[in-house]
């Protein structure tokens, strides 16, 4: 009384029936193979062309004056750090306390609202928050800025932050708080104290995941920050990113400063997908352990 | 002894007391933060509309179906209808491409394929949603781009383009020179770029469709073609559709990606092959000269609105589809859970 294993196929099948099915079994194989050529294709145009790009100086100096050769892009790097460790230590605390309100908390009626809300303000195009910080921040102060860039970013990482916070909170079994609570300390400090530091390593994955997504983020940034040619590490002046300086890069005439482009694109690239696979690496740990 | 006793409780009351005054601050202040979060919504849409008025007021709907944008001081004249059109254009090609793949995908995930290959296959799809859109950018306009405008699109006009109907889609490049970028490349770009969206809520929803239905259709003799097409597509079908409203909404907002792809030329044309612009990309291109307070800047701030009152419906739409077919699927008999997949890939786009 084996159970018939379900690829194969019961006896007295049409040979058409057999063979429509063997076509589209077929037909999907060939889809996932084309479906895996993209990310081969680019990773390795980015790692060939990039890797010719890196030297000490692409890393440590400014760019040298259009057309002759030399120079790096340090200040994209720096911008990019500035920008993207502000907009961290803005929208962390953010998350943190919207996240608890939303796992802890939350009413179904209101939590049902903010939920929607920053589902909302997940699928809104990331250009939306750039031209929002744009029109609000750069037009009333007069002048790009890194702050602003940090605030277009935290106007993306905030309703991220939050979801993904609320979600580790939730998986911190119910004994650890009602034994916290048994113990005679208030709801406040049962929750700051037991329930987010065991909520720790997931919110660290949040974390790495939001950073992820901020370091690649052009449109926000170019909207906000601008960029900037040289060193600068004063929030209220216009400030470079390394997404921006490929962006830039790319679409000059000048065919010498290509090059840079695709080296900043491998930076970026490693950056960006090694913190995305450590964060799933973190994650599944984490669901293995509390299982 | 007694007096010491009420002191003590008295201390005890006075602590209880106090703690519920920090329960009720610490549960007060999250609670304001997160409606910081409605309030910050609110704002955005307050800015827009304000600007948004502006422009209806001086332009009625001229704005949307006009076909001449000038932003000089004077003789300014904004009719959006060229970037509106790209943008329906570029997206709902892209999705076309992208969809067939992206079920495909679902089902070979969930329904074919088992051990390390899906392992491998399921990270691959997944990763091409953490690549940065200015890479995107950056690998369509030196790689794909030539290779498209050199051999691909030739080929596609000398034979998709003498089929009737839908050979206007693919005539000849008339908006000038080659290499400028095009819509069909956009397309392209597009459609790798929402592929893994899509594929993960489609695996969603197929992932949901009870299992005792397939087996069901397997002991009546189905193959596993009649057993996905009887058994599983209708109930995966609505879940489906909302997947591609998902990845739609995805492909409206892409900027920098299109912006360097698209050739960001005004003209209107039916063959993909000519260059194009879209709603974001001519925010990205235009914001410099428009920080003034002018009409222009208020006409790009309205394009904003639209593109983000769009991606909303779209959410919305795909959030009601998704939950309306497991709302199917749990009217039917329970079972055993089947594993979650990728739960984090709607939060990582």
């Amino acid at each position: 009384m084996a159970a018939v294993p379900t690829t194969m196929i019961p006896f007295g099948v049409s040979r058409v029936r057999r063979y429509k099915d063997r076509a589209f079994t077929s037909l999907l194989w060939l889809c996932g193979a084309l479906a895996m050529l993209p990310l081969l294709f680019i990773a390795g145009y980015v790692v060939v062309r990039g890797v010719a790009a890196l030297n000490v100086a692409f890393f440590t100096k400014e760019p040298t004056a259009p057309g002759l050769p030399g120079g790096g892009i340090v200040q994209s790097f720096i911008g990019s750090g500035i920008m993207v460790g502000l907009a961290v230590l803005f929208s962390v605390p953010l998350g943190v306390m919207t996240g608890v309100y939303l796992a802890e908390f939350g009413g179904r009626r209101v939590a049902g609202a903010i939920r929607f809300i920053a589902e909302v303000l997940l699928s809104t195009p990331s250009i939306v928050a750039g031209a929002f910080i744009w029109a609000v921040v750069v037009v009333t102060l007069g002048s790009f800025s890194g702050l602003a860039g940090a605030l277009a970013l935290t106007v993306l990482m905030w309703p991220i932050m939050a979801r993904a916070i609320e979600e580790v909170l939730r998986l911190v079994p119910d004994d650890y708080r009602e034994a916290a609570l048994a113990l005679g300390i208030p709801r406040w400090k049962m929750i700051l104290r037991v329930v987010v530091p065991t909520a720790g390593a997931g919110i660290f994955t949040a974390i790495m995941l939001a950073v992820a997504r901020g370091l690649g983020e052009t449109a926000p940034i170019l909207l906000t920050a601008l960029g900037n040619n040289f060193i600068n590490v004063h929030p209220t002046q216009p400030m470079d990113a390394v997404p921006l300086r490929i962006y830039n890069y790319a679409q000059s005439p000048v065919i010498s400063l290509h090059p840079l482009a695709w080296g900043g694109a491998i930076v970026l690239l490693v950056a960006v997908l090694g913190l995305s696979i450590g964060a799933r690496v973190l994650a599944n740990r984490q669901q293995r352990r509390i299982r | 002894m007694a007096s010491t006793t009420s002191t003590t409780q008295a201390k005890a009351g006075a602590r209880r007391a106090r703690s519920r005054f920090a329960d009720r601050a610490f549960r007060t202040s999250t609670l304001v933060i997160s409606l910081g979060l409605i309030g910050l919504l609110v704002f955005i849409v307050a800015v827009f509309s304000g600007d948004a008025a502006k422009i209806f007021h001086a332009f009625g709907l001229d704005f949307i179906t006009g076909k001449d944008w000038n932003p000089v001081t004077g003789r300014e004249q904004f009719g959006a209808l060229p970037f509106i059109v790209g943008t329906v254009v570029t997206s709902a090609f892209a999705i076309f491409l992208a969809v067939p793949v992206a079920v495909a995908l679902a089902l070979l995930l969930n329904e074919v394929s088992s051990g390390w290959l899906r392992n491998v296959l399921a990270v691959f799809v997944d990763l091409l949603a953490a690549i940065p859109s200015v890479v995107y950018g950056l690998w369509g306009v030196f790689i794909l781009l030539p290779v498209f405008d050199r051999h691909v699109e030739p080929f596609l006009t000398h034979t998709l383009g003498k089929v009737p109907v839908i050979g206007a889609l693919f005539g000849p490049n008339v908006s000038g020179g080659t290499s400028g970028g095009d819509v069909f490349t956009a397309s392209v770009i597009l459609a790798i770029m929402v592929l893994p969206i899509v594929t993960a809520v489609s695996r969603e929803v197929v992932a949901v469709v009870p299992r005792d239905l397939r087996e069901a259709a397997m002991a009546l003799g189905a193959t596993r073609y009649e057993a996905i097409r009887m058994a599983v597509l209708p109930y995966a079908r609505s879940g489906i559709v909302g997947a591609t409203m998902l990845g739609l909404g995805r492909a409206l907002g892409e900027t920098i990606a299109v912006a360097m792809v698209i050739g960001n030329g005004l003209g209107i044309h039916a063959s993909l092959f000519n260059s194009g612009y879209t709603i974001p990309a001519v925010i990205a291109n235009e914001f410099r000269e428009a920080s003034g307070t002018g009409l222009h800047r208020s006409a790009l701030l309205t394009l904003a609105l639209i593109l983000m009152v769009i991606a909303l419906v779209m959410a919305s739409l795909s959030r009601l589809l998704v939950r309306r077919s497991r709302a199917l699927v749990s009217e039917a008999p329970p079972q055993e859970e089947r594993s979650a997949v990728a739960p984090e890939a709607e939060v990582s786009g």
